[in-house]
C-alpha cells in the first residue's frame, strides 16, 4: 500500500540529538517539511525512538515566546509551558504531546527541555557554550550572551568542526565526558555537525586585549559552569542532579579562562 | 545572646565541598552560594544538635587563629545571613532531623 506508507512517512520525523532519537508526529505536511529543514543532519530513519511526541497544531494567535518557560512534574508526568506552547510528557511511557502553532521555536524549546531532563539522569547536561572538534577532541567555549561564543566559532580555522555555536551537549558515559553536535544554533544560525568527540577542555570566554589562558580553581569553575547550565525544571531532585553533575564534571575536565582578541590567532592556543 | 543556638542545613539544598569552598545551590530557586573555609566548617557542622558556640570553640577556634568572641560574632552573622537566604535553620532548640533531599558528597 504505497499511498499509506507515504502518508505515514509524511506525518512524522525522527530527530536524533546526542544519540537519542525522538519521534515527532504531526498531521501537517508543511510543518514536517519545516522540521526536516530545521533539523537537517539530525533527522534519522535508522533507529527506533524511545520517545514520541504528538504535536497538535493550533491556529495562529497571540503567543508570547519570550515568556519564561515553566517546567514542573506532577507524579510521573512532566508539564512544560510557555506563552507559545503547552507540552506534557511521561518519561515512563515515552509518550508526550505538544500544543503549538506551526513554528520551529516552540518544538525546539520542548526538545531542549526533554534533553536536559534525560541528560540529568545520567550525569550530563546542556551548557550555554559553543563547542568544536579539533584533532579528534572537543573544546567547549562557555559564556553568557555576548561573551564571544559566536565570535570564536566564526573564527575557527578549516580543520575545526563546529558542534554548536550556542548550546553544548555534554554526555557522561562510563565516567568519561563527550560532546555531541546539536542543531540548537545561536547567531550563526547554522546547525552543528552531528558527531561526537571526547571533551578535552572547557574555556570560559572573555574578550580582552590579548590572547591568554589562565587556570581556574575548581570552585570558581563549578560556579561559572552552573551559571551557564541550561536547566528549566522547578524540581528539587532534578536541580540536585544537575548540581552534582556539574561538580563532578569540573573535577574531571580542565576548565580554564580564555581571554581573546577577536582574531583567528586565538585558535593557535587551542589544540 | 545568652541561650544556646542550634543550626541545621535546610533540606532544600544541594552542596559540595570544592577546593576548600562549600558550593551550595538552593533547590527551590537554583540560587548559588559559595562559602569560604571558616563558613564551610560551620555549614558541615550544622547538624541541628550541636550548639553554635560549641561549633565555634571546638572547630573554628581550634583550626583558625581567631579570638573566640570575634569568631562567635562572625558565626552569628553568618548563620543569620544563611537563614535569611532560606538555606539554614536557626533555633534556640535542637532541630530534629527531617527528610532531607540534600546530597553533598565530599
Amino acid at each position: 500500500m504505497p499511498d499509506t506508507l507515504t502518508a505515514t512517512e509524511c506525518s512524522q520525523v525522527v530527530i536524533e540529538i546526542g544519540g537519542l532519537p525522538i519521534r515527532l508526529r504531526v498531521d501537517d505536511a508543511g510543518f514536517i517539511d519545516l522540521l526536516n529543514r530545521r533539523y537537517e543532519g539530525f533527522v534519522t530513519t535508522s533507529r527506533e525512538p524511545q520517545f514520541e511526541f504528538q504535536i497538535d497544531v493550533t491556529p495562529p494567535g497571540l503567543t508570547e515566546p519570550d515568556e519564561d518557560v515553566r517546567v514542573h512534574r506532577d507524579s510521573k508526568q512532566w508539564f512544560f509551558d510557555r506563552g507559545d506552547f503547552h507540552a506534557e510528557w511521561n518519561p515512563s511511557s515515552g509518550l508526550g504531546k505538544v500544543r503549538q502553532t506551526v513554528n520551529p521555536y516552540s518544538i525546539d524549546c520542548v526538545l531542549r527541555i526533554v534533553h536536559t531532563l534525560l541528560l540529568a539522569r545520567n550525569g550530563g547536561f546542556l551548557l550555554h557554550a559553543a563547542s568544536a572538534v579539533r584533532n579528534g577532541r572537543a573544546f567547549l567555549f562557555s559564556g553568557v550572551s555576548g561573551a564571544g561564543k559566536t565570535t570564536i566559532s566564526g573564527l575557527a580555522p578549516s580543520d575545526v568542526t563546529l558542534l554548536t555555536d550556542e548550546i553544548s551537549y555534554v554526555v557522561k558515559d562510563s565516567g568519561e565526558y563527550s560532546a555531541f553536535g546539536t542543531p540548537f544554533a545561536g547567531e550563526l544560525a547554522r546547525v552543528g555537525e552531528n558527531l561526537r568527540a571526547p571533551i578535552a577542555e572547557v574555556f570560559l570566554l572573555a574578550q580582552g586585549p590579548a590572547n591568554t589562558i589562565e587556570p581556574l580553581e575548581t570552585a570558581e569553575a563549578a560556579h561559572a559552569l552552573l551559571r551557564n547550565t541550561l536547566f528549566f525544571a522547578e524540581d528539587p531532585d532534578m536541580v540536585n542532579l544537575v548540581f552534582q553533575s556539574v561538580c563532578d564534571f569540573v573535577r574531571k575536565v580542565p576548565v580554564r579562562r580564555l581571554t581573546f582578541l577577536p582574531n583567528a590567532e586565538v585558535w593557535e592556543l587551542i589544540r | 545572646m545568652t541561650g544556646k543556638r542550634y543550626v541545621a542545613r535546610d533540606t532544600h539544598v544541594a552542596s559540595r565541598l570544592m577546593g576548600g569552598e562549600m558550593m551550595i545551590m538552593s533547590t527551590r530557586d537554583s540560587t548559588l552560594f559559595t562559602l569560604n573555609g571558616v563558613a564551610s566548617v560551620i555549614w558541615e557542622a550544622a547538624d541541628g544538635k550541636t550548639p553554635l558556640d560549641e561549633i565555634v570553640t571546638e572547630q573554628i577556634c581550634k583550626e583558625y587563629d581567631v579570638a573566640p568572641e570575634q569568631a562567635m560574632m562572625d558565626a552569628e552573622t553568618l548563620v543569620e545571613q544563611l537563614a535569611g537566604h532560606g538555606i539554614m535553620i536557626v533555633s534556640d532548640q535542637q532541630i530534629a532531623p527531617r527528610e532531607n533531599s540534600e546530597v553533598h558528597p565530599k
